[in-house]
């Protein structure tokens, strides 16, 4: 028996081999690139020590003022996405013969690029679009509208590219929950609300969390629509914003991946807090016993 | 909602569910009316798909009504939701809430009514001790058992006092022994508390355990409702004698009838028996319901006897599972503690009350 067991400890799971590719796919195209850009950054193009970069970022107003402005839009986005996505992902949960259409209709942004929407939203929201003539028209609101190129039109395109997002991780979640649970709970003499609020929320926490974590990180490094939805030198000159400015307009390419550094760091930092969060909650399986 | 109601009452009780597109309907439970008495114990007995989870959930209130009513002494109560109802349920899977202690989960009841904490803890404690659960009160359901499980979802649905226990087959995910003992467990509760209680299962042996009254349905109709021995000895129709373990079924025909007397002809055999529902006169098809475990191994031969080829013997520990066939080629099955040989003759002799003899609706086919 010793033998056979040595031998067996040592020999190689060939099986192993299987990780090779998604390992060289990481190492090629995510740990080199970001590694490459952390030693960058330490190399200042115009010198002055290997922090200068940071310390640039960190005394120069409209640089590190980007940190402020990225998060005024990625929070509210986010919190209007979760938001929006519990309560009609709560009631989508029961199966009807319309929830294949309406989470169809839901999802089709998901399908849209960026650029392809802010390309209707100009359209739609600018001062001569369709919205401010239908209110013009039936004498609703006579004022000018301006929901483009400042900060709501930004924060309206990350509500619309950012929900199904949201809505689809939340879905998956709601569902994934017994349903006898509540159930159970109504037999025990709990209200709807109190359904809500004593079985599916606390259970719905850790998902919420990991969904709000994703939906934040994907906001947080809004470009293409703060650029043509806002105003890219004012109020929404967010983080990505600067980072293109130090690359493609000062040529400062180790300026620009001292940029992105913070930017990664500030994205971890919420996104560690936010699951360090969720570990005070109940984190385990979400049925009522064996099955 | 007070616990001291006197009767429950089922008015014909039909739920029916639509079938996708087509609007194809089907009937899961066809006017069921019954009475329940307080502190009775209930069992709806059938195979899957017969309607009496249906028929639970639709007390329960998780489940509305299509047709009928459902009346708690004058109030009338399936037009309320579950909530309003106050039963307490048992369910298949427990349904413990995953992220609550065991003390929490069956205080969660008492918090929905606003129960003060004190009297709560108090209930807790007694309704733990009652189900022998409270050193895992602070405990999450995960770390319990399937057994300890099933007492806590029990404990929660009695702490609340309710006027009706509803139990959803709550023994089937347990193994042959812990059913056994479950099911002691749950007879000794319902000695204590006195509560009435509906028990679905599709065991007939914890239906004919528990219950005082059992219901046998099939295709959502209740097909006889009576005490457990009426419903073991006295089948009302085939589809109960065949659930209740007739597993040998003879198509013969009536000579004559004198009351509920008859005397029957067919598969070579000439037998006297029971009428049990009304056939029409001599001459016409019966089929024969006979228990394995009623036949006798006579020694000589007399009135209904016949011989028989012993062609198989399964051994069961306690006694035999014998397969016969008789001189014209009818197969039988036979339970018996005496010893058979293959190949051998014996002679088989059932007792006239044992034979019990249906209308051949042509529903006879295994």
């Amino acid at each position: 028996m010793t033998p056979d067991r040595a031998s067996l400890g040592a020999s190689f799971d060939r099986s192993l081999l299987l990780l090779v590719p998604a390992t060289l796919f990481m190492v090629v195209l995510f740990v080199y690139p970001f590694l490459y850009g952390l030693q960058l950054s330490f190399r200042p193009m115009e010198g002055g020590g290997w922090l200068a970069n940071y310390a640039r970022f960190f005394t120069t107003d409209n640089l590190w003022g980007t940190i402020a402005t990225t998060l005024k839009l990625a929070v509210p986005a986010t919190v209007i996405n979760i938001g929006v996505a519990l309560p009609i992902a709560y009631q989508m949960r029961l199966k009807s013969r319309y929830q294949k259409w309406i989470t169809t209709l839901l999802v089709i942004p998901l399908t849209l690029g960026t650029v392809l929407i802010a390309q209707g939203m100009l359209g739609y929201f600018g001062p001569r679009g369709w919205l401010s003539q239908t209110l013009q028209f039936f004498h609703l609101y006579e004022g000018p509208i301006r929901l483009t190129h400042n900060y709501w039109g930004v924060l309206i395109s990350l509500v619309i590219s950012g929900f199904p997002f949201a809505f689809l991780l939340t879905l998956s979640y709601i569902t994934g929950i017994d349903p006898t649970l509540p159930r159970a709970a109504a037999t025990l003499g709990a209200s709807p609300w109190n359904q809500f609020r004593h079985i599916y929320l606390p259970l719905l926490v850790p998902g919420l969390a990991m969904a709000f974590a994703l939906s934040f990180v994907q906001a947080f490094s809004v470009f293409p629509s703060a650029v043509l939805l806002g105003s890219p030198a004012g109020a929404t000159r967010v983080i990505s914003i600067a980072a293109y400015e130090s690359a493609f307009e000062q040529y400062d390419y180790s300026m620009a991946s001292a940029v992105a550094m913070v930017m990664g760091f500030v994205q971890l930092v919420v996104v560690a807090a936010i699951l360090g969060a969720r570990g005070m909650f109940y984190r385990g399986p979400v049925s009522g016993g064996k099955g | 909602m007070t616990s001291n109601f006197s009767e429950l009452r089922l008015d014909r009780v039909t739920r029916r569910f639509g079938l996708g597109k087509n609007a194809q309907v089907f009937t899961a439970l066809d006017a069921l009316s019954m009475n329940i008495q307080r502190g009775e114990f209930i069992a709806l007995l059938g195979p899957s798909g017969c309607g009496k989870s249906t028929a639970l959930n639709c007390i329960a209130g998780l489940l509305p009504v299509s047709d009928g009513s459902i009346w708690l002494d004058d109030t009338r109560i399936d037009i309320l939701p579950p909530e309003k109802r106050g039963f307490g349920m048992v369910f298949q899977n427990y349904a413990l809430f995953p992220h609550m202690s065991v003390s929490r989960n069956v205080g969660f009841g008492l918090a929905m009514r606003g129960v003060s904490a004190s009297e709560t803890a108090q209930r807790v404690k007694r309704a733990l001790d009652l189900v022998q659960l409270n050193a895992h009160a602070d405990k999450l359901p995960g770390q319990l058992s399937g057994g300890q499980q099933q007492r806590v979802a029990i404990a929660r649905a009695i702490v609340i006092e309710p006027p009706l226990v509803l139990m959803d087959e709550p023994l089937s995910n347990l193994d042959a022994k812990l059913r056994l003992e479950m099911r002691a467990e749950i007879r000794r509760i319902h000695k204590e508390l006195g509560r009435a209680t509906i028990y679905v299962t599709h065991d007939q042996d914890e239906a004919l355990s528990l219950a005082d009254r059992v219901v046998v349905m099939k295709d959502g109709v209740a097909q006889q409702i009576a005490a457990p021995h009426t419903i073991y000895s006295q089948p009302a129709n085939l589809h109960v004698a065949r659930f209740m373990g007739y597993r040998n079924l003879l198509p013969m025909a009536v000579r004559h009838a004198q009351g509920e007397t008859l005397w029957l002809e067919g598969s070579g055999l000439a037998l006297s028996g029971r009428m049990m529902q009304p056939i029409a006169s001599s001459g016409s098809q019966a089929l024969v319901a006979i228990r394995p475990e009623e036949f006798d191994i006579a020694s000589e031969p007399g009135d209904n006897s016949f011989p028989v080829q012993v062609t198989n013997v399964e051994y069961c520990g306690h006694d035999n599972i014998v397969d016969v066939q008789t001189l014209a080629g009818m197969k039988l099955i036979v339970r018996s503690t005496a010893r058979c040989e293959v190949g051998h003759n014996v002679l088989l002799h059932i007792a006239p009350n044992k034979v019990l003899a249906y209308p051949d609706d042509g529903s006879a086919a295994p």
